[in-house]
C-alpha cells in the first residue's frame, strides 16, 4: 500500500475512534450521573439506553443549524472547527498497544499538550464571534483559565520525562514494564517520587479539560452555557464532542504516564500484547469514570480562586518539585552513565 | 469536621443599631468608562434574567460588570405577576387560603395560616387544640419541605448537581406526608379559618415518625456533602455579607435576618396556634453572608424536626375545627396577622368593609424585600458570587409578584 493510503487509513481510524468515543462517553456520562443521582438515565432506547445517544446524534445531524444575525459569520462557523480539529490531532501520539499506534513521535508527550493548546483559541473564537455576552464571559474565563494551567500541565509531568529520559509516549509505558524488589510492578503511580507529580498532574488536567469543580467556561448556573450559548445542531455537537474526546485524550495520558499504559501488573509482555488496546481502553475508561464521578459531586469553584491556585500555588510548587526531584535524581544516578 | 462558625441558639433583640447609609449613589445606567494606560474601556451591562438557570424563576437582574466584578445591580420584578392582591378583593374569606397557595407556592402552608389567623382575630373564633396542633405540625413539614428546595437549588447554583436530587429524594415523603393529610402536593387549601379542613388520617402518625428518624441522619448527610465541601466554604464564606442596619432598613426577615444575628422569629415574638406551648431555639448567624444564611437554615430543619416530634408527642384529643358559619362576613374593621413561613414573615393585611369579601386584601411576603436588598449588597462582588447570593437568600419569585 501506498504511504499516502495508510496514513489516510490512520487518520479514518482516529476519526472513528473519536466519534465512536463520544458517543459511548455521553451515553456513560448519563449512565454514571444517573447513579450517583439515585436516578436511572436513558434505559428506554436499546440494551441499558445504548441507543439514546445515536437517537440524539441523529436529531442533532437533522436540526436547522441556526446563525443568529448579529454574530460574525466566518469566526463562528469556524470556531467548532477550531475546536475539534486540535481534539482528533490529540490522538496522533497515543500509544493503544505496542503497535497499535496512530504514528510513533518520539516528542509525542509534547505533541499531545500543544494540540489541546489550540482548543481554547477556539473556545475564544465561539465567545466572541457569537455577539452574546454570557458566550464571550464563557470565552474570555476559557483563554484565562487555559493560559493559567497550561504552564502547571506541562510542568507537572517534566519528571516523568526525566525518568524516562524521552518523551515518546511508547517508550514511556515499555519502561515500566517489570518490578521493582521483584513484587512492585514498576509503574510511575507506584513510585513515591511520582505522588506529586500526579496530584498536580490531575488537578491541571481537570482544569484544561473545563471540568468539574472548574467548568468555568460554560458554567451552566453562571453563564447559561457559555461559549457554547448561540450554537445548534451540529456545530453544537462538534463542541461537545471535543469535549468528551479531551477527555479522553486526558485520561488517556494519565494512563500512559503513570498506570503503566496497555501493560498489566505481573504480566508478561508477550501475554498481554494480543489484548493491550482493551485493556489501555479499559484503563482510559476508569479515569474517564473518576472525572464523571467528580462532576457528579463537586460544587464548582470561582474564576478568582482557580487563578489564585495556579498562579500563586501551582507553579511555584511545580517548579519546586522539579527541582527537588531532578536534584536527587542526578545524585541517584550519578556515575550510572544515565545523563 | 464542619466549621459551625459560631451559631448560637437562641439570643438577640429587634432594638435597631445605628442608622442606615447607603453611602453610594444608586445603581444607575453606565457609568463613565475608567481607562487604563491610555486604553478606554467599558463597562458590560448584562441581563442576568427573567430566563437565566439560577435566578429561581423569573428574577431579573440587570447587572453592571467591569470585567467580572459588579459594579452595579438592579432588580426587575413582576415577570409573574398574577394580581393575587386584586383577586383577593372578589374572593370570599374562606377562599383567600387557596391564593395564598400560590403565592409561595412551595411553602403553602403559611401562607394559608396567615389568613387563618386574620379571620380569626376579627372574628373572635376560639380555635380547638387540636386543630393548633396540626396547624403546627403542617407548618413545620412544609418548612422542611421548602428548606430542602432551597438546599437542593443553592447546591445546583454551586454547580453540585447532586445535592438537588439527593434533596428531593427527602422532599417527595414529605409531599406523600402533606397528600395524605391535605389531599394535596402543593396547592393544599387545608388550614381554613376556625381550624383545618379535615382530622389528620389514621396511620400519619406512623408515617411522619419513620421519616423524622431517617431524616435525622440524612439531614446531617446532606449537611456532610455540601456544608463539609471546602470547595462550597470558599464559595459562601464572607460572600453577600449584610450588616445588620441594611436588614433592618431593608425590612429583611426570617433566616436572613436572623443571619445577621437578630434573632427576630414570628413563632417566638408574636407566638401563634401551638408555638407558646413547644420548645425550640432560634438559630441566629454572626455577620451574615451566605455561610450564616447556610448554617441558620440547615438548623431551622433540625428544630423543625425537634418541633414536629413535640407536636405528634402532645396531640391533644378533640375537635379539628371550632364551630364557624359557613359562610364568613367579617364586620368592618382592619387586620394584620403574620406568620414565620420559610422566608421571613408572611404577613396579611386585611381591611374588611361587613361584606363577605375583604375591601382590600394587602399580602406582604419575605422575599420581596430580599429582593430589594440585591441591589445593595452585589456591588463589589464577582458575577459567580451574585447566584451564590440570590441562592442563599432563597427568593420564591411567586410571593415576589404576586
Amino acid at each position: 500500500m501506498s504511504p499516502l493510503l495508510v496514513a489516510l487509513l490512520r487518520i479514518l481510524a482516529a476519526l472513528g475512534l473519536m466519534l465512536f468515543n463520544g458517543v459511548i462517553l455521553i451515553w456513560m456520562l448519563r449512565r454514571v450521573l444517573g447513579h450517583l443521582h439515585l436516578r436511572y438515565g436513558p434505559i428506554h432506547n436499546g440494551w441499558q439506553g445504548l441507543l439514546q445517544t445515536p437517537y440524539d446524534v441523529l436529531k442533532l445531524l437533522t436540526k436547522e443549524d441556526v446563525t443568529p444575525s448579529a454574530v460574525d459569520r466566518i469566526l463562528f462557523a469556524l470556531a467548532p472547527a477550531v475546536v475539534f480539529t486540535p481534539s482528533l490531532l490529540a490522538y496522533a501520539a497515543l500509544p493503544f498497544s505496542g503497535t497499535w499506534k496512530i504514528t510513533a513521535l518520539d516528542t509525542g508527550l509534547l505533541f499531545t499538550f500543544a494540540a489541546l493548546s489550540i482548543v481554547p483559541i477556539g473556545i475564544l473564537m465561539a465567545g466572541w464571534a457569537s455577539a452574546n455576552k454570557w458566550s464571550l464571559l464563557g470565552g474570555m474565563r476559557s483563554a484565562a483559565q487555559q493560559i493559567a494551567y497550561e504552564v502547571p500541565l506541562l510542568l507537572s509531568v517534566l519528571p516523568i520525562v526525566m525518568f524516562a529520559g524521552t518523551m515518546n509516549l511508547g517508550t514511556i509505558v515499555e519502561a515500566q514494564s517489570g518490578t521493582w524488589l521483584g513484587f512492585i510492578p514498576r509503574w510511575n503511580i507506584l513510585f513515591p517520587g511520582f505522588w506529586p507529580t500526579f496530584v498536580l498532574f490531575w488537578i491541571a488536567g481537570l482544569v484544561e479539560l473545563n471540568a468539574t469543580p472548574f467548568d468555568m467556561s460554560e458554567a451552566e448556573s453562571e453563564l447559561v452555557a457559555g461559549f457554547a450559548s448561540e450554537y445548534s445542531a451540529m456545530k453544537f455537537g462538534l463542541l461537545f464532542l471535543s469535549e468528551f474526546s479531551n477527555q479522553f485524550v486526558i485520561s488517556a495520558l494519565g494512563v500512559t504516564l503513570f498506570f503503566g499504559g496497555w501493560m498489566l501488573p505481573w504480566v508478561p509482555v508477550e501475554l498481554v500484547a494480543p489484548f493491550a488496546p482493551f485493556i489501555f481502553m479499559f484503563k482510559v475508561y476508569l479515569g474517564i469514570f473518576v472525572i464523571m464521578w467528580i462532576r457528579g459531586t463537586f460544587p464548582r469553584v470561582r474564576i478568582d480562586q482557580l487563578m489564585q491556585v495556579g498562579w500563586k500555588w501551582l507553579i511555584p510548587i511545580n517548579l519546586a518539585w522539579i527541582i527537588v526531584f531532578g536534584t536527587v535524581w542526578k545524585l541517584f544516578t550519578l556515575g550510572q552513565g544515565v545523563s | 469536621m464542619i466549621d459551625a462558625r459560631n451559631i448560637i441558639l437562641e439570643t438577640g433583640s429587634l432594638a435597631a443599631e445605628g442608622t442606615y447609609n447607603p453611602g453610594r449613589p444608586p445603581a444607575s445606567i453606565k457609568r463613565t468608562p475608567s481607562g487604563v494606560d491610555g486604553l478606554t474601556t467599558e463597562h458590560l451591562i448584562i441581563n442576568m434574567g427573567p430566563q437565566h438557570p439560577s435566578t429561581h424563576g423569573v428574577l431579573r437582574l440587570v447587572i453592571e460588570v467591569d470585567g467580572e466584578e459588579i459594579v452595579a445591580a438592579e432588580t426587575s420584578l413582576g415577570y409573574l405577576h398574577r394580581g393575587i392582591e386584586k383577586l383577593a378583593e372578589s374572593r370570599r374569606y374562606e377562599q383567600l387560603g387557596t391564593l395564598m397557595d400560590r403565592g409561595d407556592y412551595v411553602s403553602g402552608i403559611h401562607g394559608e395560616q396567615a389568613v387563618a389567623l386574620a379571620v380569626e382575630r376579627m372574628l373572635e373564633i376560639e380555635v380547638p387544640a387540636k386543630a393548633r396542633y396540626i396547624r403546627t405540625l403542617m407548618a413545620e413539614i412544609t418548612r422542611i419541605a421548602s428548606h430542602l428546595v432551597w438546599f437542593g437549588t443553592f447546591g445546583l447554583d454551586t454547580g453540585a448537581m447532586g445535592q438537588f436530587l439527593y434533596a428531593v429524594r427527602d422532599r417527595e415523603v414529605l409531599l406523600d406526608i402533606l397528600e395524605t393529610v391535605s389531599g394535596q402536593r402543593m396547592m393544599f387549601n387545608y388550614v381554613r379559618p376556625g381550624g383545618v379542613v379535615a382530622d389528620l388520617p389514621v396511620g400519619i402518625d406512623a408515617m411522619i415518625r419513620s421519616f423524622c428518624d431517617g431524616f435525622d441522619g440524612y439531614l446531617e448527610e446532606h449537611h456532610d456533602l455540601l456544608g463539609g465541601n471546602e470547595i462550597f466554604q470558599h464559595r459562601v464564606k464572607g460572600v453577600g455579607a449584610i450588616p445588620r442596619d441594611t436588614a433592618l432598613a431593608f425590612g429583611l426577615t426570617g433566616a436572613n435576618l436572623r443571619a445577621t444575628g437578630i434573632g427576630f422569629d414570628v413563632r417566638r415574638d408574636r407566638p401563634y396556634d401551638a408555638y407558646p406551648e413547644l420548645e425550640f431555639d432560634v438559630p441566629v448567624g454572626t455577620i451574615g453572608d451566605a455561610w450564616d444564611r447556610y448554617m441558620v437554615r440547615m438548623e431551622e430543619m433540625r428544630q423543625a424536626l425537634r418541633m414536629i416530634r413535640q407536636c405528634l408527642d402532645g396531640m391533644p384529643e378533640g375537635e379539628h375545627t371550632a364551630r364557624v358559619p359557613k359562610v364568613l362576613r367579617v364586620p368592618e374593621g382592619e387586620i394584620y396577622a403574620a406568620t414565620e413561613s420559610s422566608r421571613g414573615e408572611t404577613g396579611v393585611h386585611i381591611i374588611a368593609d361587613g361584606s363577605v369579601n375583604p375591601a382590600r386584601f394587602h399580602y406582604r411576603s419575605g422575599s420581596l424585600y430580599a429582593c430589594q436588598v440585591l441591589e445593595e449588597i452585589l456591588p463589589g462582588h464577582l458575577l459567580a458570587d451574585a447566584v451564590m447570593i440570590v441562592g442563599s437568600l432563597d427568593i420564591m419569585l411567586g410571593e415576589v409578584d404576586r
